[in-house]
This record gives structure tokens, sequence and C-alpha cells, in this order.
């Protein structure tokens, strides 16, 4: 037995709340009346919509475009008509262009064909990643297709599949791993065969023995001369399933500032995204649902649900039997790194992972004091920053002279404000840090 | 006192004296021979002007308008909002510009959210700023143009001009210069720099459509257009998605037209704008507003 692998420096633990969901198998929930679709579901410029209003649209047609710059298509999830072309509400925008589908429940679901993917090339395997509308969906929302083709000046050597789920309460990715180990292995497999390379690792938090047994076993009758996967067990430690942490954690590499991994030959992917690539390339199917984890204590049943991509949180809630009168705050994504969310008529994005409903017993809402530099923040970071110092800085009305403290190098983790016995809410000082300080 | 004392004593001042006088002569030749050439006029100009530093007039600071003016024949006179007609005439007298006149301008929050009774969507909880809040689902207000009122306008006046009123800022208009620091921190972009003799305004922000606006908003904006056809003057247009005055084609029309779109409003949000006075909302009368 190889001991646990972990990064150096920082982390913190919070507790795991997993339990609530953990055992529970992904559940499809019927596809609602109405679906909300939002234009700019990845980083880069939104999509423009290619239907009309009034439109009919079948299951996994195309409904926008992205004309220049990053980006990939949307497709309509269901089959229906195009009620509006309006905006939705946003967890992080104020609203976004969006397009509504009223569902048709009488259409035929679509039906997809299994294919041999060994005889394709790899520009033909990254075309229908890319034609799939296929983005990292542990959360960046990075468009897949463009990490698929690394600088030509990095050799690529390594691709390491993500399964840390190293937030809080989200089960999605376990849930996948336990259900969809042979999927997963063989996106890997694809994706190994699109970046020419041979070897896959795949870091696991050693809190889900049992997805590290199912993915194990799945890696060795996965493995052939061409590919060669292995599992790797992870230390449970917070934020081990950041991209550059878990590099650290199983290559030992460390990524230089402001560079990104390829820099040190690897390439990173979450486990949902390899899986979502598999049925892009094997069964031509577009990117359109998505495992969510409905967990906390103010909803009436936790679940782990398959959803279609623009669910509204509204209707999540009603399959699941409405809130709980303690509800105290609703979080679209995980407790660290979420965003609290206002309103229900919120539609689910690709890259939702989680959307928690937390009592007052489990959220913190005490107000935030000065800074009394214990350096606890300096401990935790795991990126070696100091984040105190970019806080008081802001607090200072100096946000434009951060960038001296690597404001560009943090990822937001929250691991800072999760110690901070001041209650200081660090990463909020952060963002503003980084809208407003110079590169 | 013994005489070999003494000796160090005066020997000591010798010595401090040579060096003081070395360095003295250095620093002498070198200030000649490495002088800064500048411009006498740039000092008086700079002299002239108010030295608040607070940007108004674009340049980074006094001194980058001083410099400005002196030197860029196309850069006006009348660019400094605290000075007002004073400076702009020593300005002009000193840089030999022909004096226009300066407009008497005004910051005007352009949001009438306690009127409207808009209510929250969320509780804030954090860091005490606007930016810092509009953030996070574009700040706790239910309409997503209104003021978040956290006051980072009101500390960055460096004339003291804006005071917070129930969390929403009131402008004092003895202090406000027009100098633009409040409109250009302002996240949410709904102050703005007005001409004070403007006969009419709107003060209200938001992009939305009718329904949306009167879900969220009492008297706001409802993209009606009505004040936009009621005009003689043409003065009032409907651009990118909000009302928009022309206050010079408005003030050369002239009063006959007896304010129609201020009648024609069914919002109440176009109201009449009657200079320093009426505008005034007095901190210690609360938010209640003329017209």
């Amino acid at each position: 037995m190889t001991s646990l692998l972990t990064f150096p420096k920082g982390g913190v633990h919070p507790p795991e709340s997993k339990a609530q969901t953990s055992q529970l198998s992904i559940e499809s929930m019927p596809v609602p009346d109405e679906l909300e679709l939002i234009l700019g579901q990845h980083i880069g410029a939104p999509c423009t919509p290619t239907v009309a209003k009034r439109g009919e649209v079948n299951e996994g047609d195309i409904i926008g475009e992205v004309s220049k710059g990053l980006g990939v298509p949307l497709h309509s999830p269901v089959a229906g008509k195009v009620k509006d072309l309006g905006s939705s509400a946003h967890p992080m925008r104020v609203s976004s262009p969006s397009i509504t589908i009223a569902v048709n429940h009488e259409a035929e679901p679509r039906r997809y064909q299994e294919r041999d993917w060994h005889s394709y090339e790899p520009k033909e395997l990254l075309g229908m990643v890319k034609d799939a509308g296929i983005i990292g969906i542990g959360g960046a929302g990075f468009p897949t297709h463009v990490k698929l083709s690394p600088p030509p000046d990095n050799p690529i050597d390594t691709l390491l599949l993500n399964g840390a789920e190293c937030e809080p309460y989200i089960t999605s990715d376990h849930r996948q791993m336990l259900e969809y180990a042979a999927d997963i292995v063989e996106g890997a497999k694809i994706i190994l065969k699109i970046l020419g390379i041979k070897q896959c690792a795949i870091g696991i938090e050693s809190n889900k023995p049992d997805a590290i047994l199912a993915m194990t076993e799945a890696a060795r009758a996965g493995s052939t001369a061409d590919f060669s996967l292995s599992v790797k067990a992870l230390t449970v430690k917070y934020p081990q399933g950041s991209e550059k942490q878990l590099i650290q954690a199983i290559t030992g590499r460390k990524v230089p500032a402001m560079a990104l991994p390829s820099a040190v030959g690897v390439v990173v992917h979450n486990v949902s995204t390899a899986r979502a690539i598999r049925d892009a390339v094997v069964l031509g199917k577009p990117l359109c649902d998505k495992v969510v984890t409905i967990a906390g204590k103010g909803i009436a049943r936790p679940a782990n649900l398959l959803v279609k991509v623009g669910t509204k949180i509204s209707d999540i809630v009603n399959y699941l039997g409405g809130l709980k009168p303690d509800l105290a705050k609703i979080v679209m994504g995980g407790p660290m790194m979420g965003f609290a969310v206002s309103n229900l008529e919120i539609p689910v994005t690709k890259t939702t992972s989680a959307i928690l409903f937390l009592a007052a017993d489990e959220i913190d809402t005490a107000p935030h004091s000065q800074c009394i530099r214990c350096g606890w923040c300096l401990d935790a970071c795991p990126m070696g920053l100091e984040p105190k110092e970019i806080a008081i800085y802001v607090e200072a009305g100096r946000p434009q002279d951060t960038a001296q403290f690597g404001v560009f190098e943090c990822f937001e983790c929250g691991s800072c404000a999760y110690v901070c016995p001041a209650k200081r809410p660090i990463v909020q000082f952060v963002r503003l840090a980084k809208m407003k300080a110079k590169r | 006192m013994d005489p070999a004392l003494i000796k160090i004593a005066i020997g000591g001042v010798v010595l401090l004296g040579c060096i003081g006088l070395f360095f003295g002569i250095g620093l002498a030749i070198a200030a000649h021979k490495f002088a800064v050439e500048t411009n006498p006029l740039i000092e008086e100009v700079l002299e002239s002007l108010p030295l608040a530093q607070c940007g108004g007039c674009g340049y980074p600071g006094c001194e980058g308008y001083a410099i400005a003016v002196v030197t860029d024949p196309d850069v006006p006179p009348n660019l400094c909002f605290p000075g007002k007609e004073r400076v702009a005439a020593v300005v002009a007298e000193l840089t030999g510009k022909k004096l226009t006149a300066v407009e008497d301008q005004i910051a005007v929050v352009r949001c009438s959210r306690e009127e409207g009774r808009v209510s929250h969507k969320h509780e804030y909880i954090g860091f005490a700023s606007c930016t810092a809040a509009n953030l996070g689902f574009g700040g706790p207000s239910s309409c997503q143009y209104a003021c978040i009122g956290l006051g980072e306008c009101a500390e960055v006046c460096p004339f003291d001009a804006i005071t917070m009123v129930e969390n929403f800022p009131v402008v004092n208009p003895d202090k406000c210069v027009s100098c633009g620091a409040c409109v250009r921190t302002c996240p949410k972009k709904i102050i703005e720099i007005q001409t004070l003799k403007a006969r009419v305004y709107v003060p209200c922000s938001t992009m939305d459509m009718g329904n949306k606006v009167k879900a969220v908003c009492q008297v706001g904006c409802i993209a009606c257009k009505l004040c936009v056809k009621a005009c003689p003057a043409g003065a009032v247009a409907y651009e990118n998605n909000r009302i928009k005055i022309d206050h010079k084609a408005c003030i050369a029309y002239g009063p006959s037209c007896n304010e129609a779109c201020v009648a024609k409003c069914p919002r109440d949000i176009f109201r009449t704008y009657q200079g320093r006075e009426v505008i005034a909302r007095k901190p210690e009368l609360g938010l209640k507003m003329a017209g």
C-alpha cells in the first residue's frame, strides 16, 4: 500500500458533510414543462441564438453558436418550441441572455447509436468534442477542445482525471465514478488518443474508497498496450481538486506562476467531463444533462439528480418535495466556492455540480471585524499568498496596488476565509482586488 | 579649560565647516547644471487652481490640467469645475485663451429606489462597498438598476457633497462642483452630471421593459415613450433602453410647452427640475422629493 498523495502547502479540513447523498444512486428527474438555457454557459463570449421565437426544435439540435473566439455550441436538451429569447437570472452576473423552450412531452426521446471510436483520427475526435458543446463541467467552464489542443511547444505526457471532489456536500462525481466507471475510463482513453499520449492517472480523495475500488477495476480492465491508466488515492484535504494542487500531488511537478498546466506537460480534466466526452464520441450525444447533488438540511429530500441543462431550481425543489422552513441560504456549487442565490428561477447550467439548501445551523452569518494579523490565512493558502494583505489593502481603498501580493494567482478556493477567526470575507476582497488591480 | 580640548573643538568645527563648504559648492554646481526647465506659466496657472485634485477636468490632478492648458492650445480654460467662473477667468487671462462660459452643473442620482419602494431580494452580508455588493447577483435591490446604497459615491466625493440618508445618496448642491468622481465610481452607473438650468429630469435608470419594472418599483420608467411623443421640441429620446433628455434643445424651446412630458408621464417619474432650491433634498427632511 502506497501512502496517500497530497499537495505540500496550505489547505483546510472543512466538515465533509457528504453522508447525506453519497449512498444515493443517480436519479433521473422528469423533464419539467419549461427549460431556460443561458447562452453564456462557458468562459468567453456567449453564444448567439440560431433559432427564432416560436420555432420548433428537436432534441440535440444546435440552438446557439459562437461566431468568433473561444466557445462551443449550445444544444437543445429536449424537443419543443422556442417560447422566448429573453434574459434569465444568473448566479454571478445580474442577468444573462437566454433561450426558453416549452417542452413537448409527447416527442419520442432521441435514440443514440453506439459506434466504434477507435477508427477515428484524433482530429475528428476533437471535432466531435467541440460539436457536442463540451466544456469543463467540473466548474470552470473552459471549452474542452481548447484544453485538448495544447500549444505545440509544450509536449504533454500525462493526463490527469480529477475525481478528488474536495468540496463538502458534493457527491455527483463520486456517484458517477461508482455508476459509470467504465464510461469514464473510455472517455479517458479517447482523450489520450486525441492528445497522442499513453499515460493517465485518476486522482480520488481517500474518503471515497468505493469509488477508488470501482475506478481501479475499470482502469485495470481498460488498460491496454497503448493506454496505461492508474488510480491515485489522495489525502482528504481541501482544495485537493484544484488543478495546480492536483498536479503537484500526483506528479510532483509545480506549475509556474501565471502558467497553464501544459507548461509542465499535464492536462487535467474532471471525471464527469471524461464521461461527457465518451457520450459525445461513442453515442454522438451532445452535452445537455448534468448530475447535480441536491443536499443540505433545508430541502425535503436530498438527492443526486440527473437533470437537463436549463432546469430551474424551482422545478427541482418541487420535484424533491419542497423546502423546509429552517432554510437559510441557497448556494449554487459547493459551500467553499459556490455562489449564494436569491432567486429560485435560476436555471442549471453545464457547470452546476450542486445546489445546496443550507439551514441556519449550517452557515455562519456572524459580522466580520478587523484583521488581527494572526496569520492563519497564510498557513491555509495553498498558493502561498498573503490573503490578509490583499484584504487590508482593499479595505483601505487601495485595491489597485494588490498585484504585488499575487492576487492574480489566487483561484478563490476560500481556505483563507474559512479559517479566518475574524470572519473576514477575504474571497470577496480578492474578487474586488482582481477587478481593480493592474496585471 | 584644558587648551588641548579647545584645540580638538576648533579642529572639529573647522573640519565640519570644510566638509559643509565642499558639499555646498558641489550641490550648487549640480543644481545649476542639472536644473529642470520649468515653464513659469504652468506654476502660475497651478497656483490659481483650487488644488482639490478631484480629476473632474479629465486630467490626472491639478498639475496635469495646468500643464495641458498651458501647452495644448485646444484645451479650454474653463474645465476646472470647483473653480467655476473665477478660476476660469484667471486661467484664461494667464494663458491668453478666450473665456467661454462655465456651465453650472450638478450630480444627479438617477434612481427613485425609496419612492418606488424597491424591496430587497436578498440580505447582503460582507464588505460594505457598492462594487463588492454588485459582484454578487447585482446587489441586494430587486431592481438591478437601483442604487445599492452602501455609499461608495459619498466616500469618494472630494468635496463631501454627498450624504447618505436612509442608504440613499443626497447631493448637496452648495458643495457639489460636478467633478464626476461619483459618476466614475458608481458600479451601477446611475449618477449623471446635469446642467442646473435643466427644466425636467428622469430619476430612473432602468433598462428593463414595463412589466419587469412594475414588478419591482412603484414609480420606475416603464418605457411607454409617451414623453418622447409629447415633447414638441423633440428633446426627449429613448436611447439604449433609457430616457435621454437633450437639455439644450429643451431649454431653447422654452416654457411654452408647459412641461408636456411631465404631464403625460403615467408613472410620475418624469419630474420638473427647478434649480438648486427645489431639487435639494435636505438630509433632515428625509427623502421627500419635489415634483
